[in-house]
């Protein structure tokens, strides 16, 4: 069988394809180049060629005078990255590669940090994130000191200095006993990011109800509702009032207001009234016969 | 002679074919720093959805598409690729690139599960091609540092940064 044109014209394209590596020859141009910088690729014999740069963040392609120094300003590879320098010329191609590297200086953080509304005293309860970038968007890899504080108006803050490793660190610090809003700051290299922590108030620690019988009611009234710290527990969290009695139960749910929770209930004579809110069991009263 | 270099063009392209389609991947998810459990089925998807974005940076730079794009990249990834895009098409070239082996390893959970970091040495061929002319087939290793970060039923990559090995 004889092989078509077609056939014929992809296989002369191929064979003009190979690594041109291989050609033996060498373009002058640096290992590395900084992100932004200026650098120069030095070609050798004479003629004309066609210089590509290829890379996956940025392409250059530039005619070119063999034997010249090719001048690039700062600013034209920004990217950092590992790139082709192509030479095309009509003897053949050589190739080497580079690497762009980031800029040294941090110039944005990338901070993730959650959760953003958590209660007080959970330890490890808080973790924060940061990708550190320097001013062309390039991840810096090379190892840098991150300092994450969390702080608060009423307490001493919580310091954590990490390394960073391909970018990256990370940490974990506790809430605080103290409700409020906190700071949760990641700074390296001065470039810094901030983000807002509310520490609310943790679950009821003692609930304590006192009774006061009106007729044929009976008023139940909390003391003020405080977590284990302290801290007042929030406005809306919902009280159980249970009254059980000869032959049935009541059960009335209030929201938190001001601190307590208070509701008119029937007095069944001998009647047991309990208060609880969440799993926290407040004290119970029993009603006279 | 023309039957030996018809044979030996034949399986060059049948060759890179096969690498394009079924590129040899090493998974290495033992030093996974950061407090969160990474769970295979989360590492799976992560992973698949990563070698997945080859395809589609292939995809994209061999037809000079950024639209192409969207489904797998997104921030300053998918700004950088749709602007190599942009200025291949303005100078008139196309770069085919073909992934022949990935050695990942996870190194980076976030806590808060919001950003996977793999760092994947690489072996693969560029293909350059300029106007209608074939320039040149490339063979390229690097070390990529990626950042994935989910978004409605996928992963995608945020940051794909190579330097050498």
């Amino acid at each position: 069988m004889k092989p078509g044109p077609l056939l014929l014209a992809g296989a002369f394209a191929l064979a003009s394809m190979q690594p041109a590596s291989a050609q033996g020859k060498s373009l002058g141009l640096p290992k590395t180049v900084q992100a932004g910088s200026a650098f120069t690729i030095q070609s050798s014999g004479s003629g004309k060629a066609t210089l590509y740069i290829i890379g996956l963040g940025e392409v250059l392609k530039r005619n070119v005078q063999l034997g010249e120094a090719q001048f690039f300003p700062a600013g034209s590879l920004n990217d950092a990255g590992h790139y082709l320098a192509i030479l095309a010329q009509p003897g053949g191609e050589e190739t080497e590669s580079f690497d762009v590297v980031p800029a040294s200086a941090p110039m944005r953080l990338s901070f993730l940090a959650k959760p953003s509304r958590l209660p007080v005293n959970l330890h490890d309860g808080i973790t924060g994130a940061a990708y550190v970038f320097d001013s062309y968007g390039n991840l810096v890899v090379a190892p840098m000191p991150v300092s994450f504080e969390l702080s608060s108006p009423s307490s001493t803050g919580q310091r954590d200095t990490v390394a960073t490793q391909n970018g990256a660190a990370w940490t974990e610090m506790d809430s605080t006993g103290q409700q409020g809003t906190d700071q949760f700051t990641a700074q390296a290299g001065g470039v810094s990011d901030r983000r807002i922590i509310k520490q609310v108030p943790g679950d009821p620690c003692a609930l304590k109800m006192s009774a006061q019988q009106s007729g044929q009611q009976i008023h139940l009234q909390t003391d003020p509702v405080r977590d284990c710290s302290g801290n007042a527990v929030l406005d809306g969290t919902i009280v159980t009032f249970t009254e059980a009695y000869d032959g049935g139960q009541s059960t009335v749910d209030v929201p938190l207001k001001h601190g307590i929770a208070e509701v008119l209930m029937p007095a069944h004579p001998g009647a047991t009234l309990s208060v609880a809110s969440g799993v926290v069991l407040g004290n119970q009263i029993h009603l006279g016969s | 002679m023309l039957k030996t270099f018809l044979i030996v063009c034949v399986s060059l392209a049948a060759s890179v074919d096969l690498a394009a389609a079924q590129a040899v991947v090493r998974v290495d998810a033992a030093h996974v720093k950061g407090p969160r459990t990474l769970n295979e089925q989360t590492r799976t998807a992560a992973i698949r959805d990563y070698l997945q974005s080859w395809q589609t940076l292939s995809n994209a730079l061999a037809q000079n598409r950024a639209d192409l794009l969207d489904a797998d990249f997104v921030g300053t990834a998918r700004d950088r690729l749709a602007n190599t895009i942009r200025e291949q098409a303005a100078l008139g070239i196309r770069t085919h690139y073909r992934d022949r082996a990935h050695d990942i390893q996870v190194v980076f959970y976030s806590p808060e599960g919001l950003s996977i970091e793999l760092i994947d040495t690489a072996d693969y061929d560029v293909e350059l091609t300029d106007g209608n002319q074939a320039v040149t087939i490339e063979p390229a290793h690097a070390r990529y540092i990626v950042v994935l970060t989910p978004s409605e039923v996928r992963w995608r990559v945020r940051v794909l940064q190579a330097d050498s090995d």
